[in-house]
């Protein structure tokens, strides 16, 4: 092994404070420059398995490690600024009163100085289509637009990986459309969540399914999504229509 | 999208290019604070306080003139004083003392005079206090504020409060509208039952989404402080020029009290 994964997941097992048990030894490794796509019906432990990414939650058992550091108490800052997580809701995660103060809250955590700051913020949101927006309040811009930022400001933090929770939820077809291909154009590993089977196998050559707790399938996307019985054993449809043999 | 354009809060907010809009948040705030504590230091019995109110009021509306905020954006401003106004109505009737005749009534001579300064007092502070938010946005103000050391927890929940009241509203505005959908009646009895209900699914909604911020926050790094952007020294001509406004009403204040 000459470089190490972008991201490598082994044997984690997490339970609820409340005793729900939600990951039941995961394995997953992913190299630097793949798109992947996470799969897996509501509930199988999706989300959780993102929050552990980059220490938000600390696995009962097993280890995660990105581009070979671990995910450890010690290293939880530099972990933060590999693992760029974006949430379902843009609103979550803009916060502060401005585009550009927010795309520069990351960079500013880290204790970057000023200059490296603004030039970050001004790459970033380029990056997303959305240079000359710096000084918007966040809820003047569209859904979309407030996604691509959204995006943009975990890139802010250059994160070893990129992790998108249902990218493609409310947004219209256009919208859809702009973050597609801005995700196409960025220079990342990029891990996927999403229900939005069409979107995984435009963006990511390859997908993982979750389901109960515990990876079931992991494989390129288009057979994956060939394969009915699969798909129909966890809850997972392609829309009518959509034929993953032919596009 | 639930929130109007431009937002609850901002827009109180006039753009422009004024000396006034173009002062540092801090000073415009430390003026807006001297002049109103000038304005209340004015003592109510005193023969001179009236002439020293209509000093204050020249000086503000001086103030308002050059910030380029229009006599119907000031008007607007008071609207926050009425319940001042109703208290300030009452006192005259509720007041024992000494009695004087108006338009047949039997009014309380202290309680007018009072009734008299605590209006007045209002109406002056709120008239500066709409120019400062005519000339400066929410996000100034906030910034403002943390540089006159306000406890950063509150600064910060300042900030919060300006970036999710437009997504709070939206989110009250489809509750009703999904309520009145399904014809549902606030004037009802047992309406306010209903509305209750929906004000606590709002404030448990608003409190998970605090969790979802907080974890957005500390993926991306957050130790508990926001971190500050680069700040920028006030060049004291600027200070001068913003202090003017409480100099001047300070300047009326000490000529009242010598000459009268």
């Amino acid at each position: 092994m000459s470089t190490a994964p972008s991201l490598l997941v082994e044997d984690v097992a997490f339970a609820y404070p409340d005793g729900h048990q939600a990951l039941f030894g995961v394995d997953l490794r992913i190299e630097p420059g793949e798109r992947v796509a996470l799969l897996g019906p509501n509930g199988a432990g999706k989300t959780t398995l993102v929050l552990h990414l980059n220490g938000i939650l600390r696995p009962g058992r097993g280890s995660i490690s990105v581009a070979g550091l671990p995910v450890t108490k010690q290293n939880l800052r530099e972990i933060r600024s590999r693992v760029g997580i974006v949430f379902q809701d843009p609103d979550d995660q803009l916060f502060m009163p401005t585009v550009g103060e927010d795309v520069a809250f990351g960079p500013r955590n880290l204790g970057l100085p000023e200059a490296e700051v603004a030039a970050r913020v001004a790459t970033a949101l380029e990056q997303v289509g959305m240079g000359g927006y710096a000084d918007r309040p966040p809820h003047h811009l569209s859904f979309g637009q407030r996604r691509r930022v959204a995006v943009a400001t975990v890139l802010s933090m250059h994160p070893e990986i990129l992790v998108l929770d249902e990218p493609s939820s409310n947004l219209d077809p256009a919208g859809r459309r702009e973050l597609a291909e801005v995700l196409e154009s960025l220079p990342v590993t990029l891990l996927m969540v999403t229900h939005d089977l069409p979107y995984a196998m435009q963006l990511c050559p390859r997908s993982v399914v979750l389901d109960a707790g515990a990876v079931v399938a992991d494989a390129g996307t288009r057979e994956l999504l060939a394969d009915q019985q699969l798909l129909a054993a966890h809850r997972l449809e392609l829309p009518y229509g959509f034929d993953p043999t032919r596009t | 999208m639930g929130a109007r354009h431009g937002g609850a809060l901002s827009a109180r907010y006039v753009a422009g290019t004024s000396p006034v809009h173009r002062l540092a948040p801090q000073v415009k705030l430390v003026a807006v604070l001297a002049y109103a504590l000038v304005v209340v230091a004015t003592p109510v019995h005193a023969g001179w306080a009236p002439w020293a109110y209509a000093g204050y009021l020249l000086a503000v509306l001086a103030a308002a003139a050059v910030a380029g905020v229009r006599p119907g954006r000031l008007a607007a401003g008071l609207v926050v004083e009425t319940p001042f106004v109703v208290f300030a109505l009452l006192l005259p009737f509720v007041t024992r003392g000494p009695r004087v005749e108006v338009l047949g009534l039997s009014l309380s001579e202290s309680g007018l005079q009072t009734g008299g300064a605590l209006l007045a007092k209002a109406t002056l502070s709120v008239l500066a206090a709409t120019v400062l938010a005519a000339t400066t946005e929410p996000r100034e103000l906030m910034h403002g504020l943390e540089r006159l050391r306000l406890p950063s927890a509150l600064v910060q929940i300042l900030g919060f409060m300006i970036r999710y009241v437009d997504v709070v509203s939206g989110e009250l505005h489809r509750m009703r509208v999904a309520r009145e959908s399904r014809a549902f009646d606030g004037r009802r009895r047992g309406a306010l039952r209903v509305v209750g209900a929906a004000a606590g699914a709002l404030f448990i909604r608003s409190y998970e989404r605090g969790e979802r911020v907080h974890l957005a926050m500390l993926s991306r790094g957050y130790t508990g402080r926001l971190p500050r952007g680069p700040v920028a020294a006030v060049p004291s001509r600027d200070w001068l020029t913003g202090l003017s406004l409480p100099l001047a009403a300070g300047a009326v204040l000490a000529t009242g009290m010598l000459l009268g």
